[in-house]
């Protein structure tokens, strides 16, 4: 079995963000970059796998952007993953999500893959675009928003996360591709061995333009900072201060604390 | 301009955000017609054409067939949109419908500013407009970003699509339902919820203990229930529970966007949380800048007075 897993670099979430001098995508200077937390539940997924298989699948990782990826594409191949395709693209987030599943596909065709792993959705862009779209090149069966996934003779059986808590459940024969949600598993930390293990495996570095055959459908207009409420009250300084402060504008516009 | 609405069934029930959809293609100024997997004997309220496939039929939902439905009635009524709900239903299927035809997509579009396609990034922290490139245009909606205005009215003009079952490549076994609800959060008038910021499990008991002096329930975000750090019931947002209290406390939570789908519809929000740029901001009627584990325990102190 031949597993490719896709996974995205993106900014930790809790950074504060600046745009660019074309106001189009967020400055990349001082942001701290990790694997897309989707993705890791992907990595995971694929590695529990081949655990299950004795080892036999082989698991290829890709990442489409700049040189900074490599670092995802290490953490993911000591995670377990046997082999890395680093797309290199530099200007990646000018690529719409038409593009980027189709270099994905275009990568893919004709290496075999049997099961594909993505998550569900990149924590900056959040199209959750890519994996399906990735499906519908290939011809792949595909189900969305894992928070379930079992394997047996070349059928999965995958647990779908609707809303309200219940769940759908599909079954779904190879060549497929799964997206994955929060809750499918629980990641692993590479171990140093496995780290320095990573250190001799294949990283394999191909041009974005070897791969990209298809123009973009959509554009970004503009970036921008949400516009700030208007009537919505801030409220700094000390703690018994702030709470007189808004005891007091809880007693006045709301009707919860009248009574008390 | 015209508008393609793929309306929503789930479980034996017509969902009610296919009066959001309407609501978009309203604010677009398109004409629409509606495309609908489910039940003659459960139609929208609409006045205009209604694509039926019947789920007796078809059964509930299947991407391939489904994605054959559409695209027959886009290939009837040639829209310019076709719009979806970001849902499970929305973004599993869209991409597909978008894919076949090669066009464009434009995922959960929160606001339509200056006639623009307006989506979130980064966690909220962002927000950026989106040109469609390509002739047509799959566009998914958030759920609750576009209120229906007044009663929705109307019957449908109803035409059978017929599409032959192909065998497709994704099989639906059944669903399986929600854990047990120990709490019933859509009546609570007051919610106290506890976020990723509250730092650890023992700190969740804090943020309760808060609720309990206010005569409320805990809520929770994703990652908190995640961690396992509350239940499943006490989640709010698109894969918890919508709620619409009186008054909602967000404690520690930054704002994401999909827990804030589940909660603006409180009628009054306070925000505790450290970071004063946190995008729960935008929403709350006051942010309280403050470390959540020294605020709120002084906060249940004063309420319990």
């Amino acid at each position: 079995m031949k597993i490719l897993v896709c996974i995205k670099q993106v900014p930790d979430m809790e950074s504060r963000f600046k745009l660019n001098s074309e106001g189009t995508w967020y400055d990349e200077a001082d942001l701290a970059f990790r694997m897309n937390e989707y993705d890791e539940y992907a990595v995971e997924q694929a590695v529990q796998l081949k655990e299950r298989l004795a080892g036999e699948p082989e698991i290829t990782v890709l990442s489409l952007g700049p040189d900074r990826v490599v670092e995802a594409l290490k953490k993911a191949l000591a995670m377990g993953a046997d082999r890395a395709v680093h797309v290199k693209d530099d200007k990646y987030y000018q690529k719409d999500p038409w593009q980027v599943a189709s270099v994905i596909a275009g990568h893919a065709a004709g290496q075999g893959y049997d099961l594909v792993f993505t998550g569900m959705q990149s924590q900056d862009r959040g199209s959750a675009q890519v994996g399906v779209t990735v499906a519908e090149l290939l011809g792949f069966g595909c189900a969305t928003t894992l928070v379930g996934f079992a394997y047996e003779a070349g059928v999965i059986t995958a647990k779908r996360e609707l809303e309200g808590g219940s769940k759908g459940v599909v079954k779904l024969k190879l060549p497929a591709l799964v997206t994955c949600q929060l809750g499918l598993n629980t990641p692993r930390y590479p171990t140093l061995p496995n780290i320095m293990k990573a250190k001799k495996k294949e990283i394999l570095v191909q041009p974005v333009s070897e791969l990209l055959k298809e123009a973009e459908v959509t554009g970004t207009g503009g970036m921008y900072p949400p516009a700030k409420r208007g009537g919505g009250i801030v409220i700094e300084g000390e703690v018994n201060d702030q709470l007189d402060k808004l005891m007091g504008i809880l007693k006045e516009k709301t009707t919860v604390l009248r009574a008390a | 301009m015209k508008a393609l609405l793929i309306a929503e069934y789930r479980q034996g029930k017509l969902l009610d955000t296919t009066y959001e959809l309407q609501a978009f293609a309203g604010l677009l100024g398109a004409e629409s017609a509606m495309v609908l997997v489910g039940s003659p004997a459960d139609l929208p309220k609409f006045s205009g054409k209604l694509y039926l496939a019947d789920v007796a039929k078809y059964g509930e939902y299947n991407p391939d067939l489904h994605k054959k439905v559409v695209l027959e009635a886009v290939a009837k009524e040639n829209p310019d949109y076709i719009v979806f709900v970001h849902s499970s239903y929305g973004w599993d299927l869209a991409p597909r419908v978008a894919a076949a035809l090669r066009v464009g997509q434009v995922s959960e579009v929160v606001g339509l500013p200056d006639g623009k396609f307006e989506v979130t990034c980064c966690n909220a922290k962002l927000r950026r407009t989106v040109a469609p490139k390509s002739a047509r245009t799959v566009i998914t909606i958030q759920a609750g970003a576009f209120s229906p205005q007044g009663e929705p009215q109307g019957a449908p003009q109803v035409e059978v699509i017929d599409v032959a079952d192909p065998a497709g490549k994704t099989e639906f076994v059944g669903y399986e339902a929600a854990e047990q609800k120990d709490v019933d959060l859509t009546r609570a008038e007051i919610i106290v919820s506890a976020g990723r910021g509250v730092g650890k499990k023992e700190n969740v008991q804090v943020i309760a203990q808060l609720a309990k002096a206010l005569g409320g329930e805990l809520g929770a975000s994703r990652p908190v229930v995640d961690a396992g750090w509350a239940p499943h019931s006490h989640q709010v947002g698109t894969t918890g529970q919508t709620v619409s209290p009186k008054l909602y406390v967000a404690c520690g939570i930054s704002g994401a966007i999909q827990h804030l789908a589940g909660m603006k519809k409180a009628d009054f929000v306070v925000a505790i949380n450290k970071d004063k740029d946190a995008p729960i901001g935008e929403i709350a009627d006051v942010l309280i800048v403050a470390d959540v584990m020294q605020f709120v325990p002084a906060m249940t102190a004063r309420c319990a007075r």
